[in-house]
């Protein structure tokens, strides 16, 4: 589907981070550095690289896309909104009883959203087998799964990692969300290098640069999977919460939210 | 049982293109036919059971229906999370297999013994728990459940009933009518349980169907609340599950299963059962208290 890319201009990203922030703080909940985080990658991916009908999500030749670190949901909400896979007035009821949206992603309630993840660890070994699935019905599709770097520290990352490479899985993307997370608890050293032992095709990217991304996921020739280290900043375009630990599970108040959105101005 | 779920499983790949086998580096021999005959349908995975279960569900996103299978505490207890979230949580069909049963393993010890994986389970809302005693109701219930659009972990036991009984998934058989006690036999403690009671007035029930449980049947036949259950995995397993089927029946149940206690000798698994008392003796000594109390 093409949309211009003046539509991922700074300012419609702008708008949705104001939406991200605004969603937070009615509703007291979210994660919003880990969604600042990945919000750029989310919109390229959504409007210049995956193959989707939001009017038919389940359409079987779509491309299909697992945030694995299901902490982030609100800005796949957002961009699932932004792409009309459902109305942009549920946003408001972001964590409510009765919403569709919740602090995880779940995928029985949320068109667009292809597993019900939250638990960290498990997108990755899914988004293998709907790779290796897709391959078995020889459906050209592709699969594109993000992780966080925390999420990074769970075994299954690595065991996916073994088993995409071992069954050649050239439809097979995986994005990890580099924004430090990690830092504190357990460094991951030299990823990169980790997945290309492990036989992956590796690039690093700015995760925030629109042109570097979109570069970075069409398609391309190789046989073996590819991993994109994207460089990020956790809390993305607010400066008091780009990198500060205190904000990662934190809804932002009334008067915090009015200083955060008078930055993007 | 084995065999018949080689033999089951195996037609089951050949008929059914949907059809996909996982193997946890388990049974590789008993299906080295169909790996070689359907390699992009059955594979050997490896010994990475959490990823296991999770590529299964996602090839259950995609509308493949697999088959899983290794041995029960690496399915069960390590990859617990991925069996109620994946599956359970995203209502996807999948079918896990397990060998293994409780104390199978006896000589290789306590890392392989799997005793407590029906009542862990039961915790995951809509699963599906099959336990035959025979391998030929393994074809049969596999032949109802596999493709039922559930969660379905099927228990394989390295014992076995001497002869088939005419099972249905969710549903228990009436082997006989009694009235002085209800014993209610689960999966391969059958043969024991007719051979313990051959000349008691003892109602015996034979479930191969754990969950959904079948209350009607238990309601129907227990009419005094006695109840003595014969699991083939922790003790009592069961008994909050009769509780409720009986309401507001007062109940007393025995239960004569796997204590809830690490079994650290080695040696046969027919040795630990006669040391834990699941013999003939015990059984019926049980019963004779059941009736005087």
């Amino acid at each position: 589907m093409n949309i211009s890319k003046e539509m991922s201009s700074g300012l419609e990203i702008n708008s949705l981070r104001a939406q991200i922030l605004l969603m937070a703080q009615k509703s007291g909940e979210g994660h919003v550095p880990s969604s600042l985080s990945i919000l750029d990658l989310l919109w390229v991916l959504y409007t210049r690289v995956l193959t989707i009908d939001p009017s038919n999500p389940n359409l079987e030749n779509r491309d299909r896309f697992f945030l694995s670190k299901g902490h982030a949901s609100l800005a796949l909400y957002s961009v699932l909104s932004a792409r009309g896979f459902f109305p942009k007035s549920e946003l408001e009821n972001f964590c409510e009883f009765e919403s569709i949206l919740g602090g995880h992603p779940d995928r029985l309630k949320v068109p667009g959203v292809e597993a019900s993840t939250g638990s960290l660890g498990h997108g990755f070994p899914q988004a293998v087998g709907v790779a290796l699935a897709l391959k078995i019905k020889r459906n050209p599709s592709r699969v594109f799964v993000l992780i966080g770097d925390g999420e990074a520290n769970e075994g299954t990352i690595w065991e996916s990692a073994l088993l995409a490479a071992h069954h050649n899985l050239d439809n097979l993307v995986c994005i990890l969300d580099f924004n430090h997370s990690t830092d504190r608890a357990l460094k991951l050293g030299e990823i990169s290098s980790k997945f290309m032992s492990f036989n992956w095709k590796v690039k690093e990217i700015d995760g925030h640069n629109h042109e570097q991304i979109t570069k970075s996921l069409m398609p391309q020739l190789s046989s073996k999977p590819l991993f994109l280290l994207a460089h990020t900043i956790k809390g993305k375009g607010f400066s008091a919460m780009e990198n500060n630990p205190e904000w990662h599970h934190k809804a932002p108040n009334k008067e915090e939210t009015k200083t955060f959105l008078g930055e993007l101005n | 049982m084995r065999k018949n779920f080689a033999l089951t499983v195996s037609r089951e790949l050949s008929n059914n293109s949907s059809s996909v086998l996982l193997l946890g580096d388990i049974g590789v021999h008993a299906f080295r036919d169909s790996l070689k005959e359907f390699p992009e349908r059955v594979y050997n995975i490896g010994i990475l059971e959490q990823s296991m279960i999770s590529v299964g569900a996602g090839m259950s996103l995609e509308g493949l229906i697999p088959t899983i299978h290794t041995i029960a505490p690496f399915i069960v207890e390590r990859a617990l999370e991925q069996l109620k979230v994946d599956f359970g949580y995203q209502k996807l069909q999948g079918n896990v297999v397990t060998v293994g049963a409780s104390i199978d393993y006896a000589a290789l010890g306590c890392t392989h013994h799997c005793p407590g994986d029906v009542s862990i389970l039961l915790n995951i809302p809509d699963v599906q728990i099959v336990v035959p005693g025979h391998g030929e109701e393994f074809a049969s219930l596999y032949a109802e459940t596999s493709r039922n659009g559930e969660l379905t972990y099927t228990r394989l036991s390295e014992t076995s009933n001497s002869a088939p009984q005419k099972v249905q998934f969710g549903k228990g058989l009436l082997i006989r009518e009694g009235y002085e006690v209800t014993v209610l036999c689960v999966g391969p403690t059958l043969d024991l349980a007719l051979e313990a009671c051959a000349d008691l007035n003892v109602n015996i029930l034979y479930f191969t169907t754990v969950s959904p449980f079948d209350s009607e049947l238990l309601k129907s036949v227990c009419t005094n609340g006695k109840v003595l259950l014969m699991e083939p995995f922790y003790e009592h397993t069961l008994s909050p599950l009769i509780i409720e089927a009986l309401s507001p029946l007062s109940v007393q149940i025995k239960s004569i299963g796997i204590p809830r206690r690490f079994l650290r000798n080695y040696g046969t698994s027919a040795q630990h059962l006669n040391y834990i008392g699941l013999t003939v003796d015990n059984i019926r000594n049980t019963i004779t208290e059941l009736i005087g109390a």
